[in-house]
């Protein structure tokens, strides 16, 4: 029932979205140049915050557009939702 | 038949034009339409309804509403009965039936009441102590404890009943409807704004319904009416009675349970639901969820006539039931001389107001003088007499500090003893929205702290108990929610004249000390917790509340510490020299009450629980008599027995017809998605481990998918439609995965990749003929493509029509044997079906299913992503170095695949099995081990993937994944499976055809 603001479609009921993990995981430019341990860190490795989360969710039964999302993991209050390839901005109120 | 013998003639709430008659513990009783089953049983003398969880003790009826924690009844029989409803919230039917819970074998004769004999066995922590000791003992508890414990039974029939969800927005959502809720919602309704009004109840008006109070120089009541009317007139304002708000989650979001046709029973008209389960999202909430009266802890206070002093008040008024013939009225406050006055006017011999306090408030001494009601201060209750009922109670002097009892007892005889302790707001929803309580010394009692969502809370709910200050805060509350929402002002309405009294300070009294006849003071009657279980806990170190709360199970349950949490707090706080407020509450759990798994269910049951998805030929196949598989949501047909066949002869027979001659499949299910754009073909060699360059128009090629750990992730044949246009096909399983996985790339990753992905699924159906027939009846049917292999190859595909309908035509195998893929219009497919089969009658043209599908890939070794792979599967593990390009520098999984690890030489690699004996078809997933032994564990080495029993080889074959598997071919492997062992000899993973050429010629 959280109401999730897809840039492109507005306020929708979050069952029409699928959460993607955390956002902001780029891809490495040259995989084959790291190491295991770090491309397993890429692979695998990923932040738990409490507090603020960067992550991404894909508007599925919508619109099927990707975008970010800042959310706090406490309250689960969306701060900021932004188009991929946007920077992260700062922390909402 | 009965006489109703403690209803009055006059009064109440209740439809006397509307008598009913209904079951309790097989006899039979009177009641009115607006009865509870709660208040028919009290007219009709019943005091005695059910026993208790864990000692069985009896128990009688103590609240009126939600809160209470004894009357659990098994309401209804056969598919329809529903466990532990409280019969204070049972609303009265014709031909209602209930039955006690806990009961064995009945109320009045129980076995389990052994239990209370043997009560110094079960102490607190008795769940926990008990059964670490002695291990074999366990299985006599068991039983034991399944047999006599346990709340009420499920009922064992599927639910016959319908019940629907729905889904609302508003900007106010107003729960509960007392005097709060109601000036709540008129101040937010009147200046426009939507709002939502639940309450629990069959009626509005909360407290005001179980009370005789005025407002604006008239009835109560009549205001209530006068709210009820305005707030229907208003176009934006929705009313929900019967509606519990059980749930307040993240965001604002609510969970309501409205029980829509409850209270008609059971009907033949199912137009509307039985209930409907709301999930609603609102702008603001305002909390009008009121108090709950505390009861007091003396000895034995759960005798069948110890009542909350509101809930006899609220049976006298609402329901016109004396809920005894002589009562006692035993209070720390105020609001229990005004129940002691309506019982008297309702026809209670009121003995006594009992009041802990040295000197009571001068206001009520008048009023119970012309009743004649004796008022006994610095008194209370100490001990309840009688078994099945209260035959008397002995009041004692108390210490100025409460510790002791003076002097020596006085004893009442009496059948009722109304007992108030004072009030505690309902917070349960409060804390569930993250809002943390925070303690009242003034009215002692818990009250909602900082909010933590757009929620406020209004009158008794906040621990305003007078008449005038429920209004007042509630007219603010719904004024402030609204504005909050951009409606009105934000200034509250007038607030009418009340008739309170005002109420003086409370004495808290939290254990009363024992009377010393060894009886039991419970605090959480439910749960069958004592005050001397909480000293036990506080004893043994439990001093944090939630330990005490999970040691003792107080407050767990159905009822969730209504009655029980602040005495159980209080007590432990005393033991532990600690504040109640440094003590702290627990947190309460939704939901505030049970609500049904058929509403939480929906209409998402049966056929409906997960959708079912059909080719366009489903009815040709039910028609041709198939079995169907489930393949994800899809249903594909099995095989298609002839009659008495069994699926090993089916299948012989279909994997016979398609080697020799020609058989015909329904492959509609594979995953498409139409591919185009300038960098289609860049996609293509990122998402593939083979290179893509070359691939012309018109030809299609095989490919692998890798997860970036370097995994097998799907595959497929993809065919190249135009320079910048390609079909790919998916697994049937992973088309929507496999969709998912593109768009992510694209949008996340490549942002300035020019490619869009459209599913094409559905678009096209697909059937497939294989066999040595397969070109000969194409020719036939198919003017316009020259079918010569040099013409059109084996992996490639073109356009034409087949049976005068454009069709896609493409020249791929997953049988191995001369085949091809035509691909039409959904709407044209049984047209083509019907023809292929009508024409290819001469070939002996053979329908099959997935089963034979199976067969003839496996015999091919072709694998199939899911089966032969788990997610720990390489290509190489596979034995498809072959699809993994040496020369792209880049594509998913490629960094994966340069792990060491992925380079093991003992890796579980694809092998075949042919079991020494041929009668033996392996199971799948059965074990192969490296070293037999009497029972497992065995060292394991791999497993059985795919296993069946080929017409074309006349003997069992399998696939498997065995560890260093390609270098022992040759070799001999057990194979284990549920205490039995067979012997398999390792061989290359393909048994039919081997060079190919029967699908290339
Ligand atoms: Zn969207």
């Amino acid at each position: 029932m959280h109401l999730i603001a897809c840039p492109w479609c507005g306020p929708r009921d979050e069952v029409e979205y699928a959460y993607g993990g955390e956002g902001h995981i780029a891809r490495p430019a040259r995989p084959e140049a790291l190491s295991d341990g770090a491309y397993a860190d890429y692979l695998f490795m990923r932040r738990n915050p409490k507090g603020v989360h960067a992550e991404r969710w894909v508007h599925a039964a919508g619109c099927r557009r990707w975008f970010n999302v800042l959310r706090d993991t406490v309250s689960h209050r969306i701060l900021a939702v932004y188009k991929m390839g946007e920077p992260r901005p700062e922390a909402g109120p | 038949m009965t006489d109703q013998r403690f209803r009055n003639a006059a009064g109440g709430r209740i439809d006397r034009s509307r008598p009913l008659t209904f079951q309790f513990n097989g006899r039979r009783y009177d009641g009115f339409g607006g009865d509870t089953l709660a208040s028919a049983l009290l007219a009709n003398g019943v005091r005695l309804v059910g026993r208790s969880f864990k000692y069985h003790r009896p128990r009688g009826i103590v609240a009126a509403g939600s809160e209470e924690s004894n009357a659990l009844v098994q309401l209804g029989t056969g598919a329809r009965t529903e466990p532990n409803v409280r019969a204070t919230q049972a609303e009265m039917h014709d031909e209602l039936s209930a039955a006690s819970v806990n009961c064995w074998p009945s109320v009045e004769v129980d076995v389990g009441a052994i239990n209370s004999a043997l009560a110094a066995f079960l102490p607190a922590g008795f769940y926990y102590k008990t059964f670490m000791w002695p291990p074999r003992a366990w299985r006599f508890y068991e039983w034991f404890i399944r047999r006599a414990a346990g709340l009420g039974r499920a009922p064992t029939e599927p639910d016959p009943d319908r019940y629907e969800k729905t889904y609302a927005h508003c900007d106010v959502a107003v729960v509960g409807a007392g005097p709060a809720g109601l000036a709540a919602a008129l101040a937010a309704g009147r200046v426009g704004a939507r709002v939502i009004l639940a309450d629990e109840s069959s009626e509005f008006g909360g407290s005001l319904l179980g009370e005789a109070a005025t407002i604006a120089a008239a009835p109560a009541l009549d205001w209530v009416a006068g709210a009820m009317a305005e707030l229907a007139a208003l176009p934006e304002v929705r009313l929900l009675p019967r509606t519990t708000v059980f749930g307040y989650y993240d965001h604002n979001h609510l969970g309501l349970i409205e029980r829509v046709t409850d209270h008609l029973g059971p009907r033949t008209d199912t137009t509307l639901p039985r209930q409907r389960l709301w999930k609603v999202l609102a702008r603001q909430v305002v909390l009008a969820t009121g108090a709950i009266e505390r009861p007091l802890v003396f000895d034995d206070n759960d005798r069948p006539g110890v009542m909350l002093a509101s809930a006899a008040r609220t049976y006298a008024n609402r329901w016109a039931v004396r809920a005894g013939d002589r009562a006692i009225v035993v209070t720390n406050n105020d609001s229990a001389y005004p129940a002691a006055l309506d019982l008297s006017e309702a026809g209670v011999n009121v003995q006594a107001v009992i009041d802990a306090r040295e000197t009571p408030p001068d206001a009520w001494r008048e009023p119970l003088r012309v009743r004649g009601i004796d008022l006994a201060a610095g008194r209370t209750v100490a001990a309840a007499l009688g078994r099945k009922r209260v035959e008397g109670a002995e009041v004692y002097e108390l210490a100025a500090d409460g510790s002791r009892l003076i002097g020596a007892a006085r004893c009442y005889d009496c059948d009722l003893i109304a007992v108030s302790g004072g009030w505690s707001p309902t917070l349960h929803l409060f804390s569930q929205s993250g809002g943390r309580p925070r303690f009242d010394a003034g009215i002692a009692a818990f009250v909602p702290g900082e909010s933590r969502q757009a929620e406020r809370s209004v009158g008794a709910a906040r621990g305003t108990f007078s008449l005038a200050g429920c209004l007042a805060e509630g007219f603010a509350g719904g004024a402030a929610a609204a504005l909050a929402c951009g409606f009105g002002d934000g200034v509250a309405p007038p607030v009418p004249a009340t008739g309170d009294t005002p109420a003086g300070p409370l004495r808290p009294l939290w254990r009363v000390p024992t009377a010393g006849h060894g009886g039991k003071a419970f605090v959480d009657a439910q749960n069958d917790v004592t005050a001397d279980d909480v000293e036990l806990a506080a004893r043994e170190g439990y001093r944090s509340v939630e330990h005490l709360k999970r040691y003792t199970t107080t407050g767990m349950g159905t009822d969730q510490g209504k009655t029980s949490n602040v005495n159980a707090l209080a007590i432990l706080a005393d033991l532990t020299n600690a504040t109640i407020a440094e003590v702290g509450t627990t947190t309460f759990r939704p939901p505030y009450t049970p609500v049904t798994y058929g509403a939480l269910a929906g209409r998402s049951v049966g056929d409906r629980f997960d959708p079912v998805r059909m080719t366009g030929l489903h009815q040709w196949h039910e028609a041709a008599g198939a079995l169907f598989e489930d393949v994800g949501q899809w249903k594909r047909p099995w095989y298609y027995p002839r009659r008495g066949e069994t699926l090993h002869q089916a299948v012989a027979r279909e994997c016979g017809a398609v080697r020799a001659s020609l058989g015909i499949v329904d492959a509609s299910t594979l995953g498409k998605i139409d591919i185009q754009g300038p960098d289609a073909l860049k996609l293509l060699n990122l998402v593939y481990t083979n290179a893509w360059d070359n691939l012309e128009v018109g030809r299609c090629r095989y490919g692998l998918m890798l997860k970036e750990d370097g995994m097998v992730f799907d595959d497929g044949v993809t065919a190249r439609l135009g320079p910048n246009h390609y079909h790919m096909t998916t697994t049937t399983g992973g088309a929507a995965r496999v969709m998912g996985w593109l768009e992510e790339w694209v949008q996340c990753e490549w942002l300035d990749m020019r490619v869009h992905f459209t599913s094409t699924t559905t678009h096209w159906t697909v059937v497939a003929i294989a066999g040595p027939n397969a070109r000969r009846l194409l020719a036939e049917l198919c003017p316009d493509i020259d079918l010569e292999s040099a013409a059109f190859p084996f992996m490639a595909w073109r356009d034409g029509t087949v049976a005068g309908i454009p069709a896609r035509v493409f020249r791929v195998s997953f049988s191995g044997e001369q085949s091809y893929e035509i691909n039409v219009p959904s709407s044209c497919g049984v047209a083509l079906w019907q023809v292929l089969m009508t024409a290819g009658a001469k070939y002996d043209i053979t329908p099959y299913g997935t089963e034979t599908m199976h067969v003839l890939r496996a015999e091919k070794g072709f694998v199939i992503v899911g089966q032969e792979t788990d997610g720990t599967t390489t290509p190489q593990d596979l034995g498809m170095d072959w699809i993994v390009s040496k020369k792209k520098t880049d594509f998913i999984g490629k960094r994966g695949l340069t792990r060491a690890d992925c380079g093991r030489a003992d890796r579980k690699q694809l092998v075949g099995l042919l079991p020494e004996n041929s009668k033996d078809t392996l199971q799948e997933g059965a074990q192969i081990v490296a070293e037999i032994r009497p029972k497992p564990p065995m060292p394991m080495e791999g497993h059985v993937t795919s296993s069946y029993w080929s017409a074309a080889l006349g003997r069992p074959f399998a696939l498997a994944l065995l560890m260093g598997g390609r270098a022992r071919h040759g070799q001999t492997v057990a194979v284990s499976s549920y205490g039995t062992t067979s012997w398999a000899k390792v061989v290359p993973p393909i048994f039919w055809d081997k060079e190919g050429e029967r699908l290339r010629g």
